[in-house]
């Protein structure tokens, strides 16, 4: 079984400086990781790596999607390869309406894969469908990206483009922060509905609280750009009784 | 293969994506190079105008003679010899009522090229649904076609070439030419007024809505010579319009002028929409070639609680000098100008508009979106008059920069001057960058970095480009795409 995602002793440079110092993380299709740490242990920058953030140089180390060097492909091929990055801040952008986003974004990767364009209808029925799913409110995916949307919405609407977008790969950066608790629980099924056999997760967290909705099969602990620990779900009860101080 | 062809296929692999550049081999009669009085008769005798019309041409020939070109634009080119270059350039072909079957095959091929289907059962038998265009095809200096024209007479609306409109309907003609834009307005109107050839008039009677919209279609295409059109459009009384313009040129490796004057004048609750997608080659990377566009338009809000509407996407051209403008001088009448302004390589816009509040409780709008990139160089310059009797006048204008690059500038000069202390003049103005996040955030979603410019970039627009109708939106967005490919790596 050839895996999602492995990566072996990955070094990772931002700005000259070394933020991730040899981190090796193999993800089977299926599994569901979750990967915490405290701030500046370098979650993000491993989320932003893996998605080719240009400025985010790598300086050793290996990793592999699908068998293919990951490395090797630019961002918007990565995309295209099944790769998906839910935001911690998603950006706005003003005058592209979500919907056009989406229909652009969604025939770039089928297009980047030799297939042609979603056609408007089955379009149109798959968004309402995942709109309903996220309890969202169809008419917002007519406004321009995230421009006036709450931390929640934005949060929210990274998971329908994550239902949409249908990948392989989803590494999502703190999707969990800034949700009050019943926005927590709709992004969790929106999470939980892109789980599959054949799909890996990547969850990146601060806190226990998602975890409780989402179940991982695996929680690695992350401290100076390195995974210090792993263990199964309770290792997450635990950093969340002790801190990260005593655990790892 | 003769020798122009040559150069031509050399400066189509220099520039590459300027997919209107060919030429179209057909035999052209000329005026003799130059400008004197000789051409400017010569001009109006090709046409068979009438006495009053030559006399008009030469008084405005007088004037332009004693005229000095404008210096105060933001735009630096060489000096212009007016004499090395032809006045008038028309394909040969046999006077008289022009039907389409004596339109000469090439032509049509060219228009087919771009994209512009001439024969009515063709646009008929298009998309179902799709709305009808009738349209003026200028060819050089000369309409070559104008098509509906039995369907627009039954609805009492005139489309026509403006040199048949002066054997037509010579009392309209002659009223309201130069009454908007008048002979001695500047050097470029002038010079239009001594040597236009063909342009579009159209009359909108009263409480008339047009059936269909219309557009002009310009094409560039002999060497070496001028373009002058001349538009005329009037909107009587409680009547609406739509009216589109779109232009294109061949790849030459020498500049070309093109000086239009384009007038409106809209009466009591009538409204004019006017919107250009002006796409003239813009010349080659490193700044080689291109259409001096130099054009003046303005249209007088007459009546009351009328209202004219300026549209333009502008990525062609070498040099854009343009500012349409709104005299609003009807009570309660409106103005509104949108603007998106591209420049790229070495091209330079100095673009904008002038709302001149005469009436009470006028209003107008300007939108202004300008991007630059390569080495390009992009002015808003724009002025809003409020006169001493306007009272209660409202004006809103936005000017937005968006630099694509660091060796490309954007400049906003705005120029407000109000007589009326109930004037209410609000002015936003932001110049921007593509931040790094919205690019990363568009590649991590799968698109490449052209398209992902090309999407922030029309997100940019959509406030203008959203006045666009419908059918030449989309287009007009293609061409955003295009005008900005290379601009990013």
């Amino acid at each position: 079984m050839t895996a999602i995602l492995n990566i072996e002793d990955l070094k990772v440079r931002v700005d000259g400086k070394e933020i991730l110092k040899g981190l090796t993380l193999k993800i089977n299709p299926g599994e569901v990781h979750a990967i915490m740490g405290r701030n500046g242990s370098g979650k993000s920058t491993l989320a932003n790596a893996l998605a080719g953030k240009p400025g985010y140089e790598v300086t050793g180390g290996k990793a592999s999607y699908k068998g293919k060097d990951l490395l090797a492909l630019k961002a918007h091929e990565r995309a295209g390869e099944g790769l998906f990055l839910g935001f911690q801040y998603p950006v706005e952008i003003p005058g592209v309406s979500n919907l056009n986003f989406l229909r652009t974004a969604l025939n770039a990767q089928r297009k980047y894969r030799g297939e042609g364009d979603m056609d408007a209808p089955t379009f149109l029925k798959n968004i309402k469908e995942k709109v309903a799913l996220l309890d969202m409110d169809y008419e917002m995916q007519k406004r321009a990206v995230n421009v006036g949307f709450s931390g929640g919405e934005r949060k929210r609407n990274e998971m329908l483009q994550m239902l949409m977008l249908q990948p392989t790969l989803a590494v999502l950066d703190e999707t969990d922060s800034g949700l009050d608790i019943d926005a927590l629980k709709i992004v969790s099924q929106g999470i939980n509905a892109i789980r599959s056999p054949d799909r890996g997760l990547l969850l990146i967290t601060h806190y226990q609280r998602l975890l409780r909705y989402v179940e991982p099969d695996f929680v690695h602990v992350l401290s100076d750009g390195k995974i210090v620990k792993t263990g199964d779900k309770t290792l997450a009860l635990e950093l969340e009784e002790k801190g990260y101080a005593d655990v790892a | 293969m003769d020798s122009r062809a040559n150069s031509n296929k050399e400066l189509k692999e220099s520039i590459g994506d300027y997919k209107y550049g060919f030429t179209t081999d057909i035999e052209s009669e000329f005026a003799p190079k130059g400008l004197n009085e000789d051409i400017v008769r010569f001009i109006s005798a090709k046409k068979k105008e009438p006495e009053w019309l030559l006399e008009w041409r030469l008084k405005a020939f007088a004037a332009w003679q004693e005229m000095v070109e404008p210096e105060w634009a933001q735009v630096k080119y060489p000096e212009i010899d007016f004499q090395d270059a032809y006045y008038f350039a028309a394909p040969k072909q046999n006077d008289g009522p022009k039907s389409l079957d004596e339109v000469d095959p090439e032509i049509l091929r060219t228009y087919e090229k771009l994209g512009i289907s001439l024969r009515e059962q063709e646009v008929l038998a298009g998309v179902k649904g799709a709305p009808k265009v009738a349209v003026d095809a200028i060819f050089d200096s000369v309409s070559v076609a104008t098509t509906f024209r039995e369907e627009l007479k039954k609805a009492g609306v005139v489309f026509m070439a403006i040199s048949e409109a002066v054997h037509e309907y010579p009392d309209l003609v002659k009223k309201y030419l130069g009454s908007i834009v008048p002979q001695r307005d500047n050097f470029y109107a002038a010079l239009n007024s001594a040597v236009f050839s063909d342009g579009t008039f159209v009359y909108i009677p009263k409480n008339t809505r047009c059936p269909m919209e219309l557009s002009t279609y310009f094409r560039i295409n002999a060497e070496n010579t001028g373009q002058f059109e001349r538009t005329l459009i009037i909107a009587e009384e409680g009547s609406y319009v739509s009216y589109l313009e779109g232009c294109t040129a061949p790849m030459r490796d020498k500049n070309q002028l093109h000086a239009a004057v384009v007038e409106l004048l809209v009466m009591d609750y009538a409204e004019i929409k006017y919107s250009t997608v002006q796409n003239w080659y813009p010349g080659d990377k490193n700044g080689k070639g291109g259409i001096y566009n130099f054009v003046t338009k303005r249209g007088l809000c007459k009546g009351k609680k009328s209202k004219i509407s300026w549209t333009q996407v502008e990525t062609g051209s070498a040099i854009t000098w343009k500012y349409p403008s709104c005299i609003l001088q009807g009570d309660g009448s409106v103005g509104e100008f949108y603007s998106v302004a591209v420049t790229n390589n070495y091209q330079q816009a100095d673009t904008g508009t002038k709302m001149i509040h005469i009436g009470k409780n006028t209003r107008s709008t300007i939108i202004s979106k300008g991007i630059t990139t390569g080495k390009g160089q992009n002015t808003y310059r724009g002025l809003v008059r409020v006169l001493p009797k306007a009272e209660n006048v409202r004006n809103f204008t936005q000017c937005d920069s968006l630099l694509l690059t660091d060796t490309s500038g954007a400049h906003t000069i705005p120029y407000i001057e109000v007589k009326n202390p109930t004037a209410q003049i609000e002015h936003e103005a932001t110049t921007s960058k593509i931040s790094d996040d919205q690019l990363f955030y568009c590649l991590s979603r799968g698109l490449d970095e052209e398209e992902a410019v090309a999407m922030i970039v029309n997100g940019f627009c959509r406030d203008v480009m959203k006045q666009l109708p419908m059918e030449f939106a989309v287009e007009a967005q293609k061409l955003l795409g295009i005008s900005l490919e290379g601009s990013v790596g």
